[in-house]
């Protein structure tokens, strides 16, 4: 039996043991502990090191609040949790936990000399004492910072966990499970409601697992608790939720909810769900989330061994936990009153009970039971090192190893404040309390400063019914009898103002070392609004949020600066309630499953050609196909060669595509695109042009009519969706008068681009019912037929320059359709290519790739497209914004191209260039490279740019300024390649 | 997660839709007329609403359609959605 464990009591099963490690030591617990209950037992407090002062801290409180004893638990290597609360972390036999932040051990780590040093960290520190020299940011201050930063590490390995996600709707979400939450519960579901009820704890109850003597409807309160439970266990429309924290009140009553399934057990299943992410849709919301004890602010107020007393009551009831021999009790309520006398019942000495108000009537009571009780006294100071000794008082010193502070009550009102609730001051309750409701919520109980088990319970019971009546169920609320309720929640002074004593630190903020000094200097510096205090000081910024730091912290700065509390206001409260892993967050979207993958129907076949690939958007595209030991370089200047002298292949099925059909289809694309599709016969192409109102280009693509009224419009691979919702938006919204209907078909069709003066002869071998003679099917032609056997679409289109084709096939043909192509064209040298050839070659015609040489401010007469513009059409989208002055201004940048004076030179895509050599930062650039590739069909490199007035200034010289110095280019045509077009009409 | 109705599928959850900005700009008939203010004034200015705020919302991931909405820009409350062509409530 642990030496701190009571003979009897509490809610462990004293028959199971349970073995345990923390910081390799091993120690013995019982089932139903926590490890926080489960070290003390066996005397432990030192449990942790501060985060700025590395100060020796213990545990504080009992549940989720935990400022101080955050532990590392590791399962195995990639098993590793850190930051957990001890206080909630459930005992399992074997469970191996370590602390944190201190080197080299708990008992003696170096980083506590940050404390002794701490008169350079006050308040604000890194914006004071990192300033100069300016040049040790980077070399010193910053490395150290990073090192000093951050609680905890995280695992070294992928998480080999799984994690769930789930949505629910319900009439009634209950968060909390004490008596008003189950008051609620048993109330809504009385009503017929359908009610979820979760609680963060392995139990529901709350505080009735802490050992009252009260009596509800004539039975024990543990036995009510149990009775209402298999109610609702038993009832099909209620889910009762373990194990599982509310974190976050999203809009329209949408809450997420973490539901820890695996964490508590000891032996876990390989690929089970570890937690279970939960985004519940409440008709109706009752929040029973419970009071926070809250500390009190004096100095030494944060040694190993100093705890709030419902801790100290919840680990005596709940655990069977003694957390001391000899406790002295520093108050300002009534409850720790009776918290002493239980200590003393079990046997704890009471050292004397130090109640800072002038009196109280529970002081009568403990001194009759032989209690000292100084009341109107002030604590000075603590003694003690890696556990209290003692609390110095005035002229004296109390010898105790347990100090247990009760500093009223602060309603847990996170989750309301989440939900963009109004908070309201309360005098009854000291604290501020739920006021209007953003959301339909209801809060019920100490959450909204009602204490008390019998008012509670009536609290919870009316917010149940009122819930369910609000979702169109009715009833009434039960009566619920208490007798004997003797630890009703008391307020008191918020934020009970320290003594001033500048030797010793009274800790407000206990995770983020803030001091009363800290917040005292903060106000004298002149910060008044709390927001600002709090963002300088870094008070209730820490991964609890505040929850026993913001009442006194508000009490300080008011007391400081004269006010009171309700004019000082109070900070936000920010979501999570409690830290929510990565994981349960991520769910099923890791690995492969991050972000879809879209591969094309012939992916296979450059697989296993060794093609190298790359991501475009969510497409993976094959790059290059490299041979033997060729490199990017040396395969992209072969495949170029490949299509300029003899023929190539490409898997073109990425480009997006637009089934545009109806009656008013041709008209639909008029009033969209800059071209003219009146003229355009059935059987014809056009290169199209798409700008967005404000006349600037948008997306590019070939359109061609397969009939009057057919359609088939292709985009850029990544502009595929936003071009459909572009169309979709005026045709929905502007255009409703038209008849014509828009599909996707982009994953319908495998396109198979066949280009290269030997293209014909290729697909002569492949296809039937198709006149290939160039008069019968010309450049920016289209023909129905079939290619090796299957229905095909064949477009003769070039973005090579050279003569070529684009097979249609529908999608599931693909693969069988490139083989065939590549069999056919064996013969004749076909080589397949990928997207960095595809890229010389457009770039050799000076084919643009809109959001590459286009940046979402060109025009189509800076991209040197204005012939595409159908000049008879009164208006299409972004015409009168192109007809603006300032869009014909001729010193916009136009597109060009570039020569390097050293062909040998490839310039960097993104280089900006300048009119003069050897300028000096800073300087106006002219324009910008947008595109550069070493040309194999020409011999030099080529660079594509944006240049002021670039058309004027063909044949100039300009510069690239580069770290190594100017490169001089020569300003030429846009187009290297077979300027005259004799290729393409080949 | 905002829950909106679509009016012509009912309440769905904010990731099936996608915003449109404000609802009831009609394009001009014939924007050639327009002086460069007023085509700029279509194109650029927006209201900015403290409150009740008319926007277009599309069920992108649903029926696809547009519609409108009345939303409160201070809570994200909507007063109600409607159809294209429908007056607001």
């Amino acid at each position: 039996m642990n030496a701190h464990r009571t003979a009897s009591g509490g809610r462990v099963d004293r028959g199971q043991k349970l073995r345990f490690t923390f910081d390799g030591a091993p120690f013995e617990g019982l089932a139903g502990d926590t490890l926080a209950s489960a070290l003390l037992a066996n005397g432990v407090h030192l449990v942790a090191r501060s985060f700025k002062y590395h100060r020796p801290r213990g545990i504080l409180t009992a549940g989720a609040e935990e400022p101080n004893a955050l532990v590392t638990v590791r399962r195995d290597a990639a098993r590793v949790t850190p930051n957990l609360r001890a206080t909630q972390v459930e005992l399992y036999e074997g469970l191996a936990a370590e602390s944190q932040n201190r080197w080299p051990s708990l008992a003696f780590d170096l980083g506590r000399a940050n404390d002794f040093l701490s008169p350079l960290f006050p308040a604000g520190f890194y914006y004071k004492t990192f300033m100069w020299p300016r040049a040790a940011w980077a070399a010193l201050y910053e490395p150290l910072i990073r090192r000093a930063a951050g609680l905890g590490r995280t695992p070294t390995e992928p998480d080999p966990d799984g994690y769930a996600q789930c949505y629910a709707h319900c009439d009634v979400l209950v968060v909390g499970a004490g008596p008003a939450g189950i008051a609620a519960s048993v109330a809504a579901a009385e009503c017929g409601a359908r009610v979820v009820l979760c609680d963060e704890q392995a139990e529901a109850g709350g505080s009735l697992l802490d050992g009252t003597a009260a009596t509800i409807d004539g039975e024990t309160a543990d036995a009510w608790r149990a009775w209402c439970l298999s109610e609702l266990a038993g009832n099909p429309r209620v889910r009762l939720l373990p194990r599982t924290t509310a974190f976050g009140y999203f809009p329209h009553n949408n809450i997420g909810l973490v539901e820890r399934i695996t964490d508590h057990l000891a032996q876990v299943a390989p690929g089970a769900v570890r937690e279970r992410l939960w985004q519940l849709r409440a008709r109706e919301v009752v929040l029973a989330t419970g009071a926070i004890e809250q500390p009190l602010v004096f100095p030494g107020n944060d040694r190993p061994g100093i705890m709030l007393a419902s801790a100290a009551h919840t680990y005596l009831h709940r655990y069977g936990v003694r957390a001391g021999t000899r406790a002295a009790i520093v108050t300002a309520t009534d409850n720790a009153y009776r918290t002493a006398l239980d200590l003393r019942a079990a046997g704890v000495e009471i050292s004397a009970i130090v109640d800072q108000r002038p009196g109280s009537p529970m002081a009568d009571a403990a001194r009759q039971a032989g209690i000292e009780v100084l009341c109107g006294a002030t604590v000075a100071g603590t003694r003690g090192k890696l556990r209290v000794s003692g609390v110095e008082l005035e002229g004296r010193t109390l010898a105790c190893d347990l100090v247990l502070m009760s500093g009223g009550w602060a309603p847990s009102v996170h989750l309301f404040s989440q939900s963009r609730g109004r908070l309201a001051w309360s005098d009854a309750a000291r604290a501020f309390v739920p006021s209007a409701s953003a959301e339909r919520e209801r809060s019920a109980g100490a959450c909204r400063g009602v204490y008390g088990l019998a008012e509670a319970l009536a609290d919870g019971a009316a917010a149940g019914v009122a819930a369910a009546t609000a979702c169109g169920h009715a009833g009434k609320a039960p009566h619920m009898a208490v007798t004997g309720d003797e630890h009703a929640a008391h307020a008191a002074p918020a934020g009970a103002s320290p003594r001033a004593n500048p030797g010793k630190k009274a800790f407000v903020d206990f995770q983020n070392d803030v001091t009363a000094r800290d917040l005292l200097l903060a106000a004298q510096e002149g910060f008044r609004s709390i927001e600002h205090v709090k963002r300088y000081t870094t008070v209730g910024m820490a991964t609890d949020q505040g929850k026993t730091s913001n009442l006194n912290a508000l009490g300080i700065v008011a007391g400081r600066t004269g006010k009171q509390i309700p004019e000082v206001g109070h900070t936000t409260f920010r979501m999570p309630y409690t830290p929510v892993s990565f994981g349960s967050l991520a769910g099923l979207a890791r690995g492969d499953l991050f972000d879809p993958l879209r591969t094309t129907p012939m992916h296979e076949a450059a697989v296993a050609r060794g093609a190298v690939f790359e991501d475009v958007g969510q497409w993976r595209r094959a790059r290059y196909f490299p041979q033997g030991s060729e490199d990017m370089d040396a395969a992209v200047a072969r495949e170029c060669r490949a299509v300029r002298s003899a023929c190539g292949v490409f898997d073109a099925s990425t480009l997006g595509k637009i089934a545009v059909i109806g009656p008013d289809a041709a008209e639909f694309l008029n009033r969209l695109y800059v071209n003219d599709f009146s003229g355009l016969a059935p059987g014809r192409a056009r290169y199209g042009i798409l700008l967005r109102e404000d006349g600037f280009i948008y997306d590019d693509g070939v359109i061609a009519r397969l009939a009057p009224g057919r359609f088939h419009v292709t985009t850029t691979t990544g502009g595929a969706a936003r071009v459909l919702a572009m169309m979709e938006d005026y045709r929905q919204t502007e255009w409703n008068d038209l008849e014509v209907w828009l599909t996707s078909v982009t994953e319908q069709w495998a396109v198979i681009a066949v280009q290269g003066p030997l293209a014909r002869e290729v697909i002569e071998r492949v296809a039937a019912g198709i006149d290939l003679a160039p008069v019968a099917l010309p450049h920016m032609a289209v023909a129905e037929g079939s290619v090796a056997g299957v229905p095909a679409l064949v477009f003769r289109v070039s973005f090579t320059g050279e003569l070529g084709y684009e097979i249609n096939v529908p999608a599931r043909h693909g693969r069988a359709a490139w083989d065939a192509v590549c069999e056919a064209g064996g013969s004749l040298g076909i080589t397949p290519y990928g997207t960095e050839t595809m890229h010389v070659l457009r770039a050799e015609k000076g084919y643009i790739i809109v959001g590459q040489d286009t940046d979402g401010t060109a025009t189509p007469d800076d991209a040197g497209l204005s012939w595409a513009i159908g000049r008879k059409k009164p208006d299409f989208v972004g015409k009168r914004s192109i007809e603006r002055a300032t869009m014909k201004d001729p010193a916009r940048k136009q597109l060009i191209g570039l020569r390097t004076q050293d062909p040998a030179v490839v310039l960097e895509e993104g280089a900006q260039l300048v009119d003069a050599p050897g300028l000096k930062p800073p300087m106006k650039p002219i324009g910008h490279v947008s595109s550069s590739y070493r040309s194999a069909a020409l011999g030099y490199s080529i660079a594509l740019a944006m240049v002021a007035g670039g058309r004027a200034r063909i044949g100039q010289t300009l510069y690239v300024p580069m770290p190594a110095g100017d490169i001089a280019v020569t300003v030429t045509s846009p187009v290297f390649h077979d300027p005259e077009g004799a290729r393409l009409h080949g | 997660m905002l829950l909106i109705h679509c009016p012509y599928c009912g309440d769905r959850p904010e990731i099936e839709f996608s915003y449109g900005g404000q609802a009831h700009l009609a394009r001009p008939a014939s924007p050639a007329t327009l002086s460069d203010e007023e085509w700029a004034a279509y194109l650029y200015l927006r209201k900015n609403p403290r409150g009740l705020h008319a926007e277009r919302w599309r069920h992108l991931r649903g029926c696809g359609r547009f519609f409108n909405a009345l939303r409160d820009t201070t809570n994200d409350r909507f007063a109600g959605t409607y159809k294209v062509g429908e007056a607001p409530p």
